[in-house]
C-alpha cells in the first residue's frame, strides 16, 4: 500500500516529531510512504477567519502536491476536514475533487483501511484523550456526548492496543479545548478559560500525558500546561501508537 | 464602525471574575447533562429531530401558504389578525390596541420576540407599563437588565442577588436569599398584576395552520394566568412558528423542553384557539427581517428554530461568556445566526464569537447546521468588508507566503530562529497567545528540513 503524507504547516514548524512518529508508525505496518515536498497548507487559517477566497493559492499548491495517490493520509483531523469541506482547484477540479474523496486523518486510516488490530507498542503512562472537535464532530472519529447513539471511538479503538496504558475517565469527554484557530487571539480570554477548563480535567483525573489526533488543539493546551508549570504533557496520538 | 464593545470585549470583562464563570459554566453544563439524561433515555430520540426538522424544512419551502390558511382559521375562530412588517409596526399595533381601550398597564408573559422588538421600552417611552410574569423575565426587568438566555433569563444571577432585588423592590427583608420565599413573594406580587391588567401580551410556541390556533409553552402558568384574566389577548408570534397541523405539535413538544431544560414537557402547553365572550383576542404576525433570511440560502435553516435554548447550554463559549457579551436579545449559537440578518455591521462579531466545535449542531431539536453558519456568515461578513483592515492585511500575507513552498519555508524558519533567538520580540503583552499560555518550544529543525536531510539524502 502507498501513501502520501501530508503534514500540515504548523506541525512542520513546530512538531516534527508528531509527522516523524507518523511516517514511522505507517512504514511500521508496511506502508510505502510519500512525503511530496513543497506542501504547505490546507487554507483553512484564512477559510475560518472568513477569508475563504484568498485560499486559491493554498489549494492548487496542495494539489499539485498531492493529486494522483491512492491514499493521503494526515496527522491532523481539523485541517483533513477543512480539505474534505473545501478544497476545490480551479485548474485541476477533478483532482481535487479526488483528493477531497481520498485524505483520512491518521486514526481513521488505521481503524477504517488498514485495519489495525495490534501494535508493537508500549507506553506505561495514565493517558487523557482529548476529542478534537474536528476531528470528532466532522470526521466522526468517535462518537459525540450529544447524541443517541452507541459508543466508538477510533483513537481509543488503537490507544487500547498499547501495551502499559492507562486510559483516564474525564468528567467532561468531549468540550472543546478553545483553541479554534484565530478564535484563540481573537478571543483570548475565553479561549484560554476554555483551554484551563479542559486542562483542569485530565489533571483532576491524574493524567500524565494529553493526548488526541490534533496537534492544534495539544500546543494550545500545552501553552496553558507549561504557563502553570505543569508536569503533565502533551503528546500527538501517533507519538504513543509509535512507541518502544 | 459601532463604537459600543464587541464579543470579545465584554466576554474579556466577564472573565475578570473567574470563580463566576466558573459558576456559569457549572449551572449551564447541569441544564446540559439534564437534557443529556432525558434524551439519551429515549431511542427514538434522534428520530424526533429528524421529524420535526423535516416539518419545519416543509413548512418554510410553502410559508406563505401556511400563513394564509392560518390567518382563515384565526380569523373563521374570531380571533383578530394584523400583520406587521418590521419591529416598529408591531410594537406600533400593540400601542393602537391597547390605547384604543385606553389601557396603559399591560401584563406580558415570555417572549422573546418582544425582545427583538424592544416593545417594552417603546411602551415605556409612550407611557405605558410594562410587567413581565415569567419569574426570571421579571427578576432582570428588575434589575433593568436585558434577559442573558432565551429560557433561563436571569441565569446570570446568583439567588443572593435575586434577594437584593426583591428587597429593594418587593419588600423582602434583607439578606433573604431562600428560593422558596423569594418565588413565594414573586407569586404574591404577580396574583396583584394578574388581576388587575386589562390587557395581556403572550407570545407563540406553535401556530397551528389547520386550526388557526396558538400554542403556548410555559411552566409557571404565567401566559395562561395573564391571557385568562384579561380582556384583550394580544398574541405576537414569528412568521416562522407555524407547523401544519395539530398532529405534528406531538414531536415538537417532545423535543422542546427535553433539549431546553431536561423536563420530559413543559408544565403549561396552552391552547389558545377562540377568544372567550368578551374577550378579544388578537395575533400579530412579524417578519421583522424573517422573509429576508429565507431568502438567505445558506441561512435559512435558522428560521426552524424553536426557541429552546440547548444551543447555548452546550456551547463552551457561551457558557464562558455570558448572555450579554453577545448584546443581542437572542444570544449564543443561534442568536450568532440569526443577529447578523437583522444588522450585518452590528452584529459582524458574533459569528467569530465560536470555534466553530460542532456541538451546537448536535443538540438543536430541528438539526440546525448552526456551525456551518457560523462560518458562512464570516464568508459573508468578510466580503461585506465587516473586518478590521489589519485583520485583512494579515490574511493576504498569511495567504501569500502559505500559497508558496519558499515563502512558507523562509517565514518557518524565520519564525522558529525568532521564538529561539529572540524570545522577547514574541513572549510579551503585544501577544494575545503570549497573555495566558506560553509559546511553542521551536524545534531544531522543521519535518521538511529533516526529511530532506536524513530520507532524500539515504
Amino acid at each position: 500500500m502507498e501513501v502520501a503524507l501530508f503534514v500540515p504547516c504548523y506541525v512542520d514548524q513546530f512538531y516534527p516529531g508528531a509527522a516523524r512518529a507518523t511516517l514511522e508508525l505507517l512504514e511500521k505496518l508496511g506502508i510505502t510512504v510519500h512525503y511530496p515536498v513543497g506542501q504547505t497548507c490546507c487554507g483553512q487559517p484564512m477559510a475560518n477567519s472568513g477569508y475563504a477566497h484568498l485560499t486559491d493559492g493554498c489549494n492548487e499548491n496542495f494539489v499539485d502536491h498531492f493529486r494522483g495517490y491512492d491514499y493521503i493520509v494526515s496527522p491532523s483531523g481539523s485541517c483533513v476536514l477543512h480539505i474534505k469541506e473545501h478544497l476545490h482547484s480551479a485548474k485541476h477540479p477533478t483532482e481535487g475533487e479526488a483528493i477531497r474523496q481520498s485524505i483520512y486523518e491518521l486514526t481513521e486510516f488505521l481503524t477504517d483501511i488498514v485495519k489495525v488490530d495490534r501494535l508493537d507498542a508500549r507506553f506505561p503512562h495514565k493517558v487523557g484523550v482529548h476529542q478534537s472537535c474536528h476531528g470528532q464532530r466532522g470526521l466522526k472519529l468517535s462518537q459525540m456526548s450529544e447524541l443517541t447513539a452507541l459508543p466508538f471511538s477510533k483513537p481509543e479503538q488503537l490507544l487500547r492496543l498499547v501495551k502499559d496504558i492507562e486510559l483516564i475517565e474525564l468528567d467532561r469527554v468531549d468540550e472543546c479545548c478553545g483553541f479554534g484557530g484565530t478564535f484563540c487571539v481573537a478571543e483570548e480570554a475565553v479561549s484560554v478559560k476554555m483551554g484551563k477548563d479542559r486542562v483542569a480535567d485530565h489533571l483532576r483525573h491524574g493524567a500524565e500525558y494529553i493526548t488526541g489526533a490534533d496537534m492544534s488543539c495539544l500546543m494550545h493546551m500545552e501553552g496553558i500546561l507549561r504557563r502553570n508549570h505543569s508536569h503533565a504533557r502533551v503528546i500527538h496520538i501517533a507519538e504513543i501508537l509509535n512507541s518502544q | 464602525m459601532h463604537t459600543e464593545k464587541k464579543h470579545a470585549a465584554l466576554a474579556d470583562r466577564f472573565n475578570t471574575d473567574e470563580a463566576r464563570v466558573n459558576w456559569h459554566d457549572e449551572t449551564l453544563w447541569f441544564v446540559r447533562t439534564k437534557r443529556d439524561r432525558l434524551t439519551h433515555g429515549l431511542p427514538e430520540w434522534e428520530m424526533l429531530r429528524n421529524t420535526a426538522s423535516q416539518i419545519k424544512h416543509h413548512v418554510l419551502s410553502r410559508l406563505s401558504e401556511y400563513l394564509q390558511t392560518f390567518e382563515q382559521n384565526a380569523l373563521a375562530n374570531g380571533v383578530q389578525v394584523h400583520w406587521a412588517a418590521d419591529a416598529e409596526e408591531h410594537n406600533r399595533l400593540v400601542y393602537e390596541l391597547l390605547t384604543k381601550h385606553g389601557i396603559d398597564r399591560m401584563v406580558k408573559s415570555k417572549s422573546m420576540l418582544t425582545e427583538e422588538c424592544h416593545l417594552n421600552d417603546y411602551l415605556a417611552a409612550n407611557g405605558i407599563e410594562v410587567i413581565d410574569s415569567d419569574l426570571g423575565e421579571r427578576i432582570v426587568q428588575l434589575a433593568k437588565e436585558p434577559p442573558s438566555h432565551i429560557v433561563l433569563p436571569c441565569i446570570h444571577k446568583k439567588k443572593e442577588e435575586i434577594g437584593e432585588i426583591f428587597h429593594e423592590h418587593l419588600g423582602t427583608a434583607a439578606g433573604v436569599s431562600d428560593p422558596q420565599v423569594l418565588t413565594e413573594t414573586a407569586r404574591q406580587h404577580l396574583r396583584d398584576v394578574f388581576i388587575t391588567r386589562k390587557a395581556a401580551l403572550t407570545g407563540v410556541n406553535f401556530a397551528v395552520a389547520e386550526t388557526g390556533e396558538m400554542v403556548v409553552c410555559t411552566n409557571e402558568g404565567n401566559a395562561d394566568m395573564g391571557a385568562h384574566l384579561a380582556d384583550i389577548h394580544i398574541a405576537s408570534m414569528g412568521l416562522e412558528k407555524l407547523i401544519p397541523k395539530r398532529e405534528h405539535l406531538g414531536v415538537f413538544l417532545r423535543l422542546l423542553t427535553r433539549s431546553a431544560t431536561g423536563q420530559p414537557i413543559t408544565t403549561y402547553s396552552s391552547h389558545f384557539r377562540k377568544p372567550r365572550k368578551g374577550q378579544e383576542m388578537h395575533v400579530i404576525l412579524v417578519d421583522n427581517g424573517r422573509s429576508r433570511q429565507l431568502g438567505r440560502e445558506d441561512f435559512r435553516n435558522s428560521l426552524k428554530c424553536i426557541r429552546c435554548g440547548a444551543c447555548m447550554n452546550t456551547c463552551p463559549v457561551y457558557r464562558r461568556s455570558g448572555g450579554h457579551s453577545y448584546h443581542h436579545a437572542i444570544a449564543g449559537p443561534i442568536g450568532s445566526i440569526l443577529a447578523p440578518n437583522l444588522d450585518m455591521e452590528k452584529f459582524s462579531d458574533l459569528p467569530f464569537a465560536s470555534t466553530l466545535c460542532g456541538s451546537c449542531s448536535n443538540v438543536c431539536p430541528v438539526k440546525i447546521d448552526i456551525h456551518n453558519q457560523l462560518y458562512k456568515w464570516r464568508q459573508v461578513l468578510v466580503k461585506a468588508g465587516h473586518t478590521d483592515s489589519k485583520k485583512t492585511l494579515a490574511m493576504k500575507l498569511m495567504a501569500a507566503t502559505l500559497a508558496s513552498p519558499a515563502k512558507f519555508k523562509l517565514a518557518g524558519k524565520m519564525g522558529r530562529w525568532t521564538l529561539k533567538y529572540a524570545p522577547f520580540t514574541v513572549n510579551n503583552r503585544l501577544n494575545p497567545w503570549y497573555k495566558g499560555r506560553e509559546m511553542p518550544r521551536p524545534p531544531q529543525q522543521s519535518f521538511s528540513e529533516w526529511y530532506r536531510e536524513v530520507k532524500i539524502k539515504k
